[in-house]
C-alpha cells in the first residue's frame, strides 16, 4: 500500500470535480436558460387582492339616507391555531352544540385547509356579536371576528324598491356582462341596487401582496408600486319621500294592493307601495338566509311588488283616458252629451249604468262626475268607429297607439327591474282573440275600464301626470340625480325628456279635469277632499274575475282611485288600488286622499287623523289569507334590530 | 511571550480549511436567517430567547466553537487511543436510540437530553471515520487481503444498519462514502466500476420495463457469447460466469428489484425514487423538489438579492432551513453566487485531500479522506436533491444546514483532522 498512491487520488479528484461540474451545468439550465421558473415563483408568491370600495348610498328626496352601510362581523377560525379554549361557552354563545361545533370545525379544514382562516358564523346578530365580542379572550388564539360592510335600512320601508345586495349567482358569473366579478363578491340582485350597480358599486382596486405557501398575505409586493386605489361608490339621491313610503306602507297595513305616486312636473317617483310588504332589513346580512323563503313563499307574497308587477283591470279610472282620446281624436267636444236611460244598448245588449236619470251624462264633465258607463262606452266607439280611420281595424289600432303613447301595453320603463308591460287590445289582439270577426261593439266595455285591458298601478299613475302636466310626461323613475355624474351617466338621460302625447285643445283638458274635480267634490271620491287643495281624481271600481278550474268566477270587486292635486300646478299624480275591497270611494280614494295630503302639506290634518288611523286598523285582506301569513311577525322580528333614534 | 505564546497555540494549522469552515458557516447562518426572517421581528429578542433556528443555530455555533477548542487543545494521540472507544460508544448510542429514541418527523433517530434533540446517527460518522482510520492502520491490517477488506465493510455498515432501522435512510446512506476512502486506499478498482454498474443495472431495472430488460439482457448474453465463442471453446469456465452474469442480472432485475420495491422500502421512499426518475407526476409527491427547483431557478443569473427571495421567505420550500438550504442560495444570490458557493465546497474538498496527502501516518489520511467523502457524500446528495437530480434524501449540507447535531459533528470531524494536520510530523496509529 503506497503512501503516493497518486493515480487514485486523482481519481478521487476526479469524481469530485466531475460531481461539481454535473451540479453547476444544472444549475446553469436551471437559473439562467430554463425562463419558467421565475414566472412560477410569481405565480406562488403573488397575490392580487381585491380591494373592495364602500357602496353607494341612497337618499330621499329631503336628503334623508335610506340606507346605511353598516358594520357586521364574521367569527373566523383558524383551525389549526384553535388551541385550549373555552368551547362550550362559544357553543353557547352561538347556539349551537358540540357536534355542530365539530362539524364547522371540519367544514373550514375541507374548504380552506387548516392554517387559512374561514368563515364559522357569518353575520353575526348584534346580540351574539356583543357577547362574542366581551368573551373574546376566551376564544383565542384561533377565533377571530372580522367586520363585512352590510346594508341596513333605517326607516325598514321601501324594500322592493331599493332591491336587496347578495351573493353573485355562478350563473352571473358565466354571464360576460359581469366579467369583472369574483366568486364571493356582492352585486345588487334586484330593485334600484340591481339598476344601479355600476353606479354603487364604484370600482375596485387591485392590491398587489406578496404571499406565503399557506397563502397568507406577508405585505406589499414592491411597496405597492402596482397597486390600484379603489374608488367609492356614488351616492343615489331619489325622488322618493321616504316619510311619505312610510305612510303608503302603514296606510296598506293588512292590505293587498299598490300605491304609486308621482310628481307630475318630473316623472320622479314620491312613493311606491306594494301591498302587503316587508322590512327590508328582513333580507339584510344573514337575516337573508333565514328569511328569504319565509318571504316568497307567505300567502301575501310581499317580494312582489305589485306597483310595478300586478294587472288591474282599471274600472272607471279608465273614463278620462277614453274621454282624452275622444278628445284628441276630435270626435266630440266637451260639450258632447248622451242620453243614458241606465244602460247601454247600442251593442244590441243591455250594459248597466249606475244612474238613470236624464242628464246625468248631458256633457263630458257631468258624465265624469257621474260616471257614467254608457258615455264612455260611447265615446270608445266613436273613437274606433271614427270615419277617418276607414273602418275598426284601423281605428282599434288608433286606440291602441294613444293607449300605447300614454304609456299603456308597454312597459314604461321606470328604473327599477321586472316591470310589467300590461296589456292594450290593439287590432292583432282582437283578430286573434275574436277570430277576424270583431267591431267595437266586441270589447265596448274597455271604454268603462273594464274587459281585455290590463294597467299596473304605476301605468295608472303615470296617465294621472299626463291629465295634470295637461298632455304630456316624464318616464317614471325613483334615481333624481347621482352624486358626482359626468357626462359619462348617461343612465338617467332618458328620464329627462318629455313625453307629449295628447295635443287636446285646454278646453278639451279642462273639461276632463273638471269632471275629475267634481267625482272628488260631490261625486263618488267626496272621500278624498282635502282642505284648501283642489283634488281631482276619479275611483274605480274594478271587476275582478278570476279562472278557477275551467269556471270564471266573479271575486269581490278592487278598490281603485286615480287622482292628481292640487288642480293648478299639480304636485302629486297617485293611483291607488286596494284588491278585493269593493268600491273605488271606501278604501282606494281615503288612502291616496291621505298621500296627498301629507305630500302636499307634509302632515295629515286632526281632522283627518281619525280617518288615517281606521285606514291602518282595517285590513281588507280575506281572514284565511291573513291568518296563514307570516309577515307580520317577521317584520317585527327585525324591528328590535333597529336604533330607535334612527327613526 | 505573548506572541511566542500565540504562535505556539495556532502552530500548524491549515488556514486555507480553517478559514473555509468559518466561511460555510457563516454563509449557513446567514442563509438559515434568510429563510426565517420576516420583516419586523425583534431580531436581538430572538436571538436571545433563542425562538429561531437562526439564533439556535448561531448557539450551537457557539457551542462547537468550544469543542473546536477543546479538540485543537488535545493531544493527537487521544484521536488514535480513542478510535475504538469512540465506535463502541457510538454503536452503544445507536442502539439506545432504537431503545428510547424520540419519533422526529417519521424518523426514530432523535435522543431528548435536558430539552434539546441530539441525533447520534450524525456523531457516529465520526465515531465510524475514527474507527476505519484505526483499523487501516493498524500494523495487523493487510489490505490486500480479503478479510481485512471485510472487517474494514463492516466496521462502516453496522452502523449504517442500525441507522436503517431507525428509519434514516438517507444518514445511513452517507456510511457508503467511507468506500471510497477504502479505494483510496488500495480497495480495487474494479469494485467501483462493479458499484457503477450495480447502479446502472439498478436505474435500468426501474426505468425500463423488466420483461424488456430480461429480453436485452438475453440479447447481450447471445452476442457476447457468439462473439467469444472461440475463448469460450478454450476455457469453459468463461460460459459459466457468463452465463452466471446474465443469471444474475436477470435475477436482479425480475425478483430482487421489485421485491425491494415493494417489501423493503417505505411508501413514501419508492414514490419520491419514482419522481426523481420521472415515473411520477403526482404534485403532492414533486411538490418538495418542484418548489425547491423553483426557487433556485427564479434566481436568475445575479439572484434576487439578500432577504428579497419570495420563494425562500415565505414558506414556499419545505425544509427550508434544514435540507433544502441551499434554495436560499441559489434563490437570492443566483447562478454566480451558487457557483461560488459550490466553489468553496470544492476548493474545502481538495484542500483536505491535499492535507491527506501530505500525512505521514495512515491514520491521518485515512481520517482526512473519510472527512472528505462524507463532506463530498453530503453535498453532492443534498444539492442533486434541491435540484431535482437525486430523490429527495433528507440529509444536511455539512455546516450550512440548521442542525446542532449536524454542525457539531462536522466541526469535530474538521478540527480532528486539523489537529492531525498540525502533528503531521508523528506517526500516529
Amino acid at each position: 500500500m503506497s503512501v503516493y498512491n497518486q493515480p487514485r487520488k486523482r481519481v478521487i479528484q476526479f469524481i469530485i470535480i466531475a460531481m461539481v461540474s454535473i451540479i453547476i451545468t444544472r444549475l446553469f439550465f436551471l437559473q439562467i436558460v430554463d425562463k419558467q421558473y421565475s414566472k412560477l415563483a410569481d405565480a406562488n408568491a403573488v397575490l392580487k387582492k381585491v380591494v373592495y370600495p364602500s357602496r353607494g348610498i341612497i337618499f330621499d328626496r329631503k336628503g334623508k339616507s335610506i340606507l346605511r352601510n353598516d358594520a357586521m362581523y364574521d367569527l373566523v377560525v383558524t383551525p389549526r391555531s384553535v388551541k385550549g379554549i373555552d368551547t362550550v361557552q362559544l357553543c353557547k354563545i352561538l347556539n349551537i352544540d358540540r357536534d355542530e361545533f365539530v362539524k364547522r370545525i371540519s367544514l373550514a379544514i375541507n374548504r380552506n385547509g387548516p392554517v387559512r382562516q374561514s368563515v364559522f358564523a357569518s353575520l353575526l346578530p348584534p346580540e351574539v356579536y356583543g357577547q362574542l365580542q366581551e368573551n373574546m379572550y376566551l376564544f383565542q388564539p384561533g377565533f377571530e371576528l372580522i367586520l363585512r360592510p352590510v346594508r341596513s335600512y333605517p326607516y325598514g320601508t321601501a324594500a322592493n324598491i331599493l332591491g336587496y345586495i347578495g351573493e353573485i349567482s355562478p350563473a352571473m358569473l358565466k354571464d360576460s356582462a359581469y366579467a369583472s366579478y369574483q366568486s364571493g363578491d356582492y352585486i345588487g340582485l334586484t330593485g334600484l341596487e340591481k339598476t344601479y350597480e355600476s353606479v354603487l358599486m364604484g370600482q375596485r382596486g387591485i392590491q398587489y401582496l406578496v404571499r406565503d405557501n399557506y397563502n397568507r398575505p406577508q405585505g406589499p409586493l414592491e411597496n405597492g408600486a402596482y397597486d390600484t386605489a379603489a374608488i367609492a361608490g356614488r351616492n343615489l339621491r331619489l325622488a322618493l319621500d321616504i316619510e311619505l313610503q312610510g305612510l303608503g306602507e302603514r296606510l296598506m297595513t293588512g292590505k293587498i294592493g299598490s300605491i304609486v305616486a308621482i310628481d307630475p312636473s318630473t316623472g320622479g317617483i314620491l312613493a311606491m307601495v306594494s301591498g302587503a310588504t316587508y322590512d327590508p332589513n328582513l333580507l339584510s346580512g344573514s337575516n337573508r338566509a333565514r328569511n328569504f323563503a319565509k318571504l316568497v313563499l307567505d300567502t301575501t307574497n310581499p317580494v312582489y311588488n305589485r306597483g310595478i308587477q300586478a294587472y288591474y283591470v282599471p274600472g272607471s279610472a279608465m273614463k278620462p283616458l277614453s274621454a282624452l282620446i275622444a278628445l284628441d281624436e276630435g270626435v266630440i267636444t266637451p260639450s258632447y252629451g248622451y242620453p243614458c236611460r241606465g244602460a247601454y244598448l247600442a251593442c244590441g245588449r243591455s250594459i248597466r249604468c249606475m244612474h238613470s236619470e236624464p242628464g246625468h251624462a248631458s256633457s263630458l264633465r257631468v258624465a265624469m262626475a257621474h260616471s257614467c258607463n254608457s258615455y264612455f262606452m260611447h265615446l270608445y266607439r266613436l273613437s274606433v268607429d271614427a270615419p277617418k280611420w276607414g273602418g275598426v281595424k284601423a281605428g282599434q289600432q288608433k286606440w291602441a297607439e294613444y293607449m300605447h303613447a300614454m304609456g299603456f301595453g308597454h312597459r314604461v320603463g321606470v328604473d327599477i327591474p321586472n316591470e310589467k308591460p300590461g296589456l292594450i287590445p290593439d287590432s292583432a289582439y282582437m283578430n286573434r282573440r275574436y277570430r277576424g270577426a270583431w267591431n267595437s261593439c266586441s270589447e265596448v266595455y274597455v271604454g268603462m275600464g273594464q274587459g281585455a285591458m290590463n294597467f299596473t298601478p304605476l301605468q295608472m299613475a303615470n296617465a294621472m301626470c299626463i291629465i295634470a302636466n295637461r298632455g304630456s310626461y316624464f318616464i317614471p323613475h325613483f334615481v333624481h340625480s347621482i352624486d358626482g355624474a359626468t357626462d359619462k351617466d348617461t343612465i338617467l338621460n332618458k328620464y329627462s325628456v318629455r313625453h307629449v302625447v295628447a295635443h287636446a285643445s285646454d278646453s278639451a283638458f279642462k273639461a276632463v279635469i273638471m269632471g275629475m274635480q267634481d267625482v272628488v267634490e260631490h261625486g263618488t271620491g267626496r272621500v278624498a277632499q282635502i282642505e284648501g287643495i283642489i283634488v281631482c281624481g276619479k275611483t274605480g271600481t274594478a271587476e275582478n274575475k278570476a279562472r278557477i278550474g275551467d269556471k270564471v268566477v266573479q271575486l269581490k270587486d278592487h278598490s281603485v282611485f286615480v287622482a292628481f292635486a292640487p288642480r293648478d300646478n299639480p304636485k302629486i299624480a297617485i293611483a291607488v288600488v286596494v284588491d278585493n275591497a269593493g268600491f273605488g270611494g271606501t278604501y282606494a280614494a281615503p288612502i291616496a286622499s291621505l298621500m296627498m295630503e301629507k305630500y302636499i302639506n307634509d302632515t295629515i290634518s286632526a281632522k283627518r287623523k281619525p280617518l288615517m288611523d281606521r285606514m291602518i286598523a282595517t285590513p281588507t285582506m280575506s281572514a284565511e289569507m291573513r291568518a296563514k301569513s307570516k309577515l307580520d311577525s317577521l317584520n317585527n322580528s327585525v324591528k328590535r334590530y333597529l336604533n330607535p333614534a334612527d327613526k | 511571550m505573548n506572541r511566542r505564546s500565540q504562535t505556539k497555540l495556532t502552530q500548524g494549522i491549515d488556514w486555507p480549511i480553517f478559514g473555509l469552515y468559518f466561511a460555510l458557516v457563516f454563509i449557513g447562518l446567514m442563509a438559515i436567517f434568510a429563510a426565517e426572517y420576516r420583516e419586523g421581528d425583534n431580531i436581538m429578542q430572538n436571538i436571545l430567547h433563542l425562538q429561531k433556528n437562526y439564533a439556535r443555530q448561531l448557539m450551537w455555533f457557539g457551542v462547537s466553537i468550544v469543542l473546536a477548542s477543546i479538540i485543537w487543545l488535545t493531544d493527537s494521540k487521544f484521536f488514535t487511543a480513542m478510535g475504538n472507544l469512540a465506535y463502541a460508544f457510538g454503536i452503544i448510542l445507536l442502539l439506545l436510540v432504537l431503545a428510547i429514541g424520540k419519533d422526529v418527523k417519521g424518523s426514530h433517530s432523535w435522543l431528548t437530553i435536558g430539552g434539546f434533540q441530539f441525533q447520534p446517527a450524525e456523531l457516529t460518522k465520526l465515531c465510524a471515520n475514527l474507527a476505519l482510520a484505526k483499523y487501516l492502520s493498524s500494523l495487523e491490517t493487510d489490505f490486500n487481503k480479503l478479510r481485512s477488506r471485510l472487517i474494514a465493510a463492516a466496521i462502516v455498515l453496522i452502523p449504517a444498519a442500525i441507522i436503517i432501522l431507525q428509519d434514516e435512510t438517507g444518514l445511513a446512506l452517507v456510511y457508503f462514502s467511507f468506500f471510497l476512502v477504502m479505494y483510496r486506499e488500495g480497495l480495487p478498482g474494479i469494485l467501483l466500476v462493479i458499484a457503477f454498474s450495480g447502479i446502472v443495472l439498478v436505474l435500468s431495472a426501474l426505468l425500463v420495463d423488466k420483461n424488456i430488460l430480461f429480453i436485452i439482457f438475453t440479447a447481450i448474453t447471445a452476442l457476447v457469447v457468439y462473439f467469444m465463442r472461440r475463448e469460450i471453446k478454450r476455457k469453459r469456465s468463461r460460459l459459466a460466469m457468463i452465463l452466471g452474469v446474465w443469471l444474475f442480472c436477470s435475477a436482479f432485475v425480475m425478483f430482487v428489484v421489485p421485491f425491494i420495491f415493494t417489501k423493503v422500502l417505505k411508501d413514501y421512499q419508492v414514490r419520491r425514487i419514482e419522481v426523481m426518475l420521472g415515473k411520477e407526476n403526482d404534485p403532492k409527491a414533486t411538490y418538495n423538489t418542484r418548489q425547491s427547483m423553483i426557487a433556485i431557478g427564479s434566481g436568475g443569473l445575479f439572484g434576487k438579492g439578500y432577504l428579497k427571495g419570495t420563494q425562500t421567505r415565505f414558506d414556499f420550500v419545505p425544509e427550508q432551513s434544514t435540507d433544502f438550504i441551499f434554495c436560499t442560495i441559489g434563490e437570492d444570490f443566483g447562478f454566480v453566487g451558487s457557483v461560488i458557493f459550490i466553489g468553496i465546497f470544492l476548493a474545502l474538498l481538495l484542500r483536505i485531500i491535499f492535507v491527506a496527502e501530505r500525512q505521514r501516518s495512515t491514520f491521518s489520511r485515512v481520517y482526512a479522506y473519510g472527512v472528505a467523502s462524507i463532506i463530498f457524500f453530503h453535498l453532492s446528495i443534498n444539492i442533486c436533491m434541491t435540484i431535482g437530480l437525486a430523490p429527495v434524501i433528507g440529509i444536511p449540507l455539512p455546516l450550512v444546514s440548521y442542525g446542532g447535531s449536524s454542525l457539531m459533528t462536522f466541526t469535530m470531524l474538521i478540527f480532528i483532522m486539523l489537529r492531525l494536520d498540525a502533528d503531521r510530523q508523528m506517526v500516529l496509529r
